[in-house]
């Protein structure tokens, strides 16, 4: 806490009830699950537009989004209780690529044009919007840039080749980073409908979807860049903050669910003729999840909130809540296995879903030492 | 809420307007920081004095008692927006202590008009001390198994056996003590009763305890036919269970925020060290990995606090979480691993014992490292804490006895 008082923590009325109906929704129409089912059957889409629309006409996708734009004015404070019921869930639909990258770089570095061009259509659930950082031999450094944007008469022709852009094979819309000569690189939105890019989707562990995108000198015009031309850097920094922080809302979510299954479980497992949750040496490292899942809800929130009241806070925050929400989701996924025993490890139980999602998001926006890292370079030490 | 928020804006300016400024940025507010009087006190700084007379003046010593005890007969809520500003400036509360922070809200609650009155004022008033008398030799984690005796003789109770880490008890003017006041209870919950007594009481000797970091405020206290009126009895003979664990309650959550401290005190206090024995190169340690280790302490440092003002706010709002059970083992963990961090900057440097070679902020340091090794065991060790957390919180079942 820079300040001398706390932000608050609390949720108001409003959002209780938010909290209270997703997380009921969720519950009962997107139950986990579902990650098998749609891996099993090859599912095309790898989520449920269904689903997606139905939020969308709950008000929830456009929450964060200005009315201007067809959504409802609320703060990212708002969209982080849905985001963390979502993660409860494990939900596959597409939060991280739309609702955090895309929407916030287009927040952060749109137009008023690409704004009203893409907004709504997120806002009611039928627009997906991603962005593509992640290349060979980037490991997880997002300023190597590879993929090149040359100038042409029109604007830019860009090639190269983006990995694991989260539903790259059904988005409307694709903001990719690539290098402009001599000034960084440059944040461009690109239609994948156009001749030169190519998408070859691709299957995780974790039940997101992501695709491989090709570029072969893909025309983009001038009207295409988002933000400054080579301001990609900064503007890729500040969406990955508040992805960051989302993200964390989910992860938050996931862990307080494989938690609680598990505390659940041992309850009711009986082995030596008494619940396995009586032995002592589950109970303190039960206790040792659930500590953590209480520092965890504090910075996420925290986080969440300078997003909307204190900016110049969000690069600590936003770090001090992706290193902290991915070692306790991690740890709650890891101890979720080792309580639930052998049939932990099979496939046809729910909770080893929790740790393969866990690895994914642990790795997203930066792994717990790059925050820290920050975290020491941003308090000057 | 808005009444809240106007007291707020009352004690900030209450606050700012009369702490000394010699106090200001010296403390981190916690109950057990500051001035502790009792009629064996010291203590001559001129600011602590005045501050302790402003609080006593203001009943904001003790803000939630009724003010015919010397309080101002405020509700927790505007207590904890008190102390929340006290914090905000780092001056230590007016007057600090066992009496204040456990003792006194218990008799609050549970003695008789006679005991409060004959009690409450003095410790609001900083002018008379207590301490606790619970641990015995054979009663430590099991503290229910302990064995002093009460025996009840005409209007007296007769006390014999010991207890043992009564702190302060050779500066304390009194001790709450519990005491086996029948032997033969079904069950050793019961048949304890908590007694108070005068420190001056004739059979009382008390003894000081040398710790792993030298001289300590800790003492064994021996009770040799020591004889008391059966007045200093509090709540019912033999039921004295309950209101011994209301005041471990009490103890649990003030060591807690007393580690607390100012957010941020614990990182910049290693990175101090660390710049001081390790030197800056390029503007920063010169060491990636401990780097990493004291970003890992800051990070759970921030988290803490961060984490008791979530406990705050969520209790002026009137839905308690049971978060506030966490905050002795997440507080202690932390104490211990700034510390640990704390000497493995200082590497040889902070091997010193005493004298010459080694200077004295690092004398200070080891000592208070080596101190910091009994937080996890002060209280209640974390492994009772998680014991509790798991049967109240988790509702996991107790293990078969
Ligand atoms: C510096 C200091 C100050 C103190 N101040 C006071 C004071 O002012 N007043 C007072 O009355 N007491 C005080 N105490 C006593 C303190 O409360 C006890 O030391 C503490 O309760 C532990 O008891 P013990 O030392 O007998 O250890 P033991 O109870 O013998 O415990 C030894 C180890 O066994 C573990 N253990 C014990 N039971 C269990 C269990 N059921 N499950 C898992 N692990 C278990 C403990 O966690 C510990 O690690 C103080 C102690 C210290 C060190």
């Amino acid at each position: 806490m820079s300040g001398q008082t706390a932000p608050s923590l609390l949720l108001n009325d409003e959002q209780q009830m938010l909290s209270k109906t997703a997380h009921q929704f969720i519950r009962d129409r997107a139950p986990v699950a579902r990650i098998r089912t749609l891996r099993d059957s090859k599912d095309e889409t790898g989520f449920s537009r269904e689903l997606w629309s139905e939020m969308a006409e709950l008000g929830w996708l456009g929450l964060q989004i200005p009315e201007p734009y067809d959504g409802m004015g609320l703060g990212f404070f708002d969209l982080c209780v849905v985001l963390e019921q979502s993660g409860r869930e494990l939900m596959p639909e597409p939060f991280v690529s739309t609702l955090l990258l895309g929407t916030q770089a287009l927040l952060l570095g749109g137009t008023d044009a690409q704004k009203k061009a893409l907004l709504p259509g997120i806002a009611s659930g039928e627009t997906i919007v991603t962005l593509g950082y992640e290349e060979a031999g980037s490991h997880g450094d997002v300023s190597k840039v590879a993929t090149t944007a040359r100038k042409s008469a029109t604007g830019f022709e860009l090639s190269g080749e983006k990995l694991q852009v989260l539903d790259g094979h059904l988005a409307e819309r694709i903001i990719v980073s690539a290098t402009t000569s001599g000034s960084g690189y440059t944040l461009f939105l690109i239609d994948p409908a156009h001749s030169g890019v190519t998408i070859t989707r691709q299957f995780r562990i974790d039940g997101l979807n992501a695709a491989i995108v090709q570029l072969d000198a893909v025309p983009v015009g001038r009207d295409d860049i988002i933000g400054e031309i080579g301001g990609g850097a900064v503007l890729l920094e500040a969406v990955f903050d508040r992805a960051a922080v989302g993200l964390s809302a989910q992860m938050l979510g996931a862990a307080e669910q494989a938690f609680a299954d598990t505390i659940n479980y041992i309850k009711e497992r009986e082995q030596f003729g008494v619940p396995i949750g009586s032995f002592q040496a589950l109970q303190h490292r039960a206790v040792s999840v659930y500590t953590e899942l209480v520092l965890t809800r504090s910075v996420v929130l925290a986080a969440a909130r300078a997003i909307d009241d204190a900016p110049d806070d969000v690069p600590r925050l936003a770090s001090l809540a992706k290193a902290i929400a991915s070692e306790t989701f991690k740890h709650a996924a890891k101890e979720a296995i080792q309580m639930h025993g052998g049939i932990g490890v099979t496939d046809e139980h729910d909770i080893g879903f929790y740790i393969k999602r866990a690895q994914a998001t642990y790795m997203t926006f930066g792994k717990p030492s790059h925050h820290r890292q920050r975290w020491a370079e941003l308090h000057g030490y | 809420m808005s009444d809240l928020n106007a007291f707020r804006e009352e004690a900030r300016a209450w606050v700012r307007e009369n702490a000394p400024e010699a106090l200001r940025g010296t403390s981190g507010s916690g109950p057990f920081e500051g001035y502790w009087g009792g009629a064996k006190c010291e203590q001559t700084d001129p600011d602590l004095l005045r501050w302790r007379d402003l609080g006593i003046e203001k009943g904001w010593t003790a803000p939630s008692w009724p003010k015919q005890y010397g309080g101002a007969g405020l509700s927790h809520a505007h207590e904890e927006i008190i102390h929340a500003e006290m914090k905000a400036i780092g001056v230590p509360r007016p007057v600090a202590g066992q009496g204040l922070a456990m003792f006194g809200p218990v008799l609050l609650e549970y003695g008789n008009d006679a005991q409060r009155a004959a009690h409450l004022p003095g410790i609001a008033r900083g002018e008379v001390r207590w301490c606790q008398g619970y641990s015995e030799p054979n009663a430590g984690s099991d503290l229910a198994s302990l064995q002093l005796k009460a025996e009840r003789d005409g209007d007296e109770f007769v006390l014999n056996g010991q207890k043992v880490w009564t702190s302060h008890a050779n500066l304390s003017d009194w001790i709450y003590c519990l005491t086996r006041t029948d032997p033969n209870a079904p069950k050793k919950q019961m048949g304890i009763s908590v007694i108070l007594a005068d420190l001056n009481t004739p059979g009382i000797t008390v003894k000081r305890i040398d710790l792993i970091s030298g001289y300590s405020p800790f003492c064994e206290t021996f009770f040799d036919d020591v004889r008391v009126p059966v007045g200093n009895l509090v709540g019912k003979e033999n039921e004295g269970w309950t209101i011994a664990k209301a005041i471990l309650g009490h103890e649990r959550s003030s060591i807690g925020r007393s580690i607390a401290r100012q957010p941020g005190s614990a990182q910049r206090e290693v990175v101090g060290r660390a710049r001081k024995h390790l030197g800056v190169a390029e503007g920063v340690i010169p060491d990636p990995l401990l780097r990493d280790e004291i970003a890992a302490l800051g990070m759970l440092e921030e988290a803490f606090h961060l984490t008791l003002a979530r406990i705050q706010q969520s209790a002026a709002s009137g839905t308690p979480g049971s978060e506030a059970s966490i905050t002795k083992i997440v507080g202690t963990d932390l104490k211990q691993m700034r510390f640990e961090l704390g000497m493995k900057v200082a590497g040889a440097d902070g091997l010193g014992w005493e004298g010459p070679g080694f200077d004295e902020d690092d004398l200070q340091y080891t000592r208070d490292w080596l101190r910091s090794r009994a937080s996890t065991i002060e209280g209640g060790s974390s492994e009772i804490q998680k014991n509790i957390v798991s049967k109240r919180v988790l509702g996991l079942p107790e293990g078969k006895k």
